[in-house]
């Protein structure tokens, strides 16, 4: 059974409908990459998972139905985000940032400084003061701090410099290989998805066009919806 | 020049030591009496200042909390003083003389009315949270006019200063003694608490309710026990206000009160955990001070609190430390 499953799910904001059938499993420890252009419905998606804005279809959690649940709910069940932007607290340094609302399990504010050595460097820092390629880590390292077993990365390196960029797919790289949680990534660069990911789902005007294995993604298909 | 914090906040403590003491030995009891009241206030505003500061929630009806500490305080005492019953509904009491149990009593009474206010209020923000504290505010102040059985309109009045184990409470440097002690161990558990997870996700809160959920907190919860806490504190200040004065009487849950918390908190440095006591200080000295030369002394106070929200955004603190405060 699938560890998370919509099932036409559709979306609105306000009388604007934006989700008009999203169909996506993602099972335990699987990798998924969620693509298609810009406004397609990618971070919409995330916003119905994470109970940010109502949504109506099938959408459960670990055999819980979300529907059910106010969106900090759905973070204490194990849904971790790294939203769109980073969204730090400014005015908190790195490690209030982490422990603010830190969860028990193993991950802590000392492994999670060992996945990103950078930000225990600077762990009395403000966030505001930090680098974007920083505060990104900082925002993995927050939602994993709340010990997830899905996490949710929405277009995390986009604006980052080449060499973050490196560093935050490593850190992907070293989460998939040692940990059993599952992602859900956003992204825009297919090259990078394709190294790190099981699956891919491809969304366009607000639903499902395409899914299937990473492996069996043609460049057709990416061509016709990705654009790349 | 730019002054470390913790010598402000070292030096504002040796003053509230200090003063009382020279008070005590060149026999001025009032100046103890005044140093008591700053005190007092500072103890209000610091409870306000967990929800304002830390939490960026302007409540203007915390006097809803400083009240009911003030007639909880001159109801079990006017009891206990006339021997006369007070009748609870489930139970009849005597009243109490106690301090401590009528600090409990104010606490625990300000924290229940406190989680009931929250739970309405909490669901606004901005201007609409304003409003509503402001409307409990009222709706306590018309109540407390009413209520003839404790004075109405004229107040009440007590006339023995309430008991504190093993101390003459009537001596203004032991009842200052008193009040000081729970100032400091406010002021610790609230430094405690800021830097506590849930303070910091309090902070996280007033920046983005949003993002704390999606963090797994609920930024209601947060808010709620936050203002709990707050009423609880202001509620314990408003009965040793009303212990100070030995007189209790609707103006404690005036509008005008919770108006002057939140310029004690503006004038020392808006979540700064000494800003209230710095407010407090210069606002007891400028009410002695000015007040002594003129009636119209609050003109001054409003151009002092015109000049800080222009020109010194932290209040006295970030003034002297060259630190903003909180954004709220």
């Amino acid at each position: 059974m699938s560890f998370l499953t919509l099932e036409s799910l559709t979306a609105s904001y306000g009388v604007s409908q934006a989700l008009f059938g999203v169909d996506l499993t993602i099972d335990e420890g699987q990798v998924v990459a969620m693509m298609g252009r810009n406004g397609m419905g990618k971070s919409t998606t995330v916003r119905a998972i994470c109970r940010m804005i109502p949504s109506d279809g099938g959408l459960t959690f670990a055999g819980g139905d979300l529907h059910r649940m106010p969106s900090h709910k759905v973070a204490r069940l194990g849904v971790g985000l790294v939203p769109e932007g980073r969204r730090c607290f400014t005015t908190l340094t790195v490690r209030e940032n982490l422990i603010a609302a830190a969860r028990p399990g193993d991950w802590t504010f000392r492994t999670v400084t060992q996945l990103f050595p950078r930000l225990g460097e600077r762990e009395g820092q403000r966030a505001a003061s930090l680098s974007g390629g920083e505060q990104q880590m900082l925002a993995i390292g927050r939602a994993l701090m709340t010990n997830p077993r899905l996490l949710i990365l929405d277009e995390a390196t986009e604006g980052l410099a080449p060499i973050v960029r490196q560093e935050i797919w490593a850190a992907l790289q070293v989460l998939k290989s040692q940990t059993g949680v599952a992602i859900l990534l956003i992204d825009k660069s297919l090259k990078e998805l394709a190294a790190v990911s099981d699956k891919a789902v491809i969304l366009e005007r607000g639903q499902t066009v395409w899914s299937g294995a990473m492996a069996e993604l043609s460049s057709d298909v990416s061509e016709t919806y990705v654009g790349v | 020049m730019i002054v470390n914090e913790r010598a402000i906040n070292a030096l504002v403590i040796a003053g509230l030591v200090g003063l009382p003491l020279w008070a005590l030995v060149m026999d001025e009891p009032f100046t103890i009496t005044l140093v008591t009241r700053a005190v007092i206030l500072a103890l209000a505003a610091a409870g306000l200042n967990i929800i304002l500061g830390f939490g960026g929630m302007v409540s203007f009806g915390h006097a809803v909390f400083f009240g009911i500490g003030g007639y909880t305080m001159g109801i079990l005492a006017y009891h206990a003083q006339t021997y006369t019953a007070l009748d609870l509904g489930a139970f009849t009491t005597g009243g109490t003389k106690s301090m401590p149990l009528i600090w409990l009593a104010a606490m625990g009474l300000s924290a229940i009315v406190a989680l009931f206010i929250g739970l309405l209020s909490l669901r606004t923000s901005g201007v609409y949270f304003i409003m509503i504290t402001l409307a409990f505010g009222q709706m306590f102040y018309y109540f407390a006019i009413s209520w003839a059985q404790y004075g109405g309109e004229d107040g009440l009045s007590i006339y023995v200063r309430n008991d504190f184990p093993g101390l003459n409470t009537l001596q203004p440097i032991q009842f200052f003694a008193i009040c000081f002690a729970l100032l400091c161990i406010v002021l610790f558990v609230k430094a405690r608490l800021t830097a506590s997870p849930f303070g910091l996700a309090l902070n996280a809160a007033r920046q983005s309710g949003a993002r704390v959920e999606t963090a797994g907190l609920s930024p209601l919860r947060l808010k709620l026990l936050a203002f709990v806490i707050s009423g609880a504190i202001t509620g314990l200040a408003g009965a040793l206000f009303a212990d100070l004065n030995r007189f209790v009487s609707p103006s404690m849950f005036s509008w005008q009160l919770s108006g002057e918390l939140i310029v004690l908190i503006i004038i020392g440095g808006v979540g700064r955990l000494m800003g209230p006591v710095i407010g407090a200080c210069v606002y007891v000295a400028l009410e002695h001070v000015l007040g002594g030369i003129t009636e119209f002394w609050h003109v001054y106070l409003g151009l002092i609190l015109l000049s800080i929200v222009l020109f010194a955004r932290g209040g006295l603190i970030g003034l002297l430390t060259g630190k903003e405060g909180a954004h709220v």
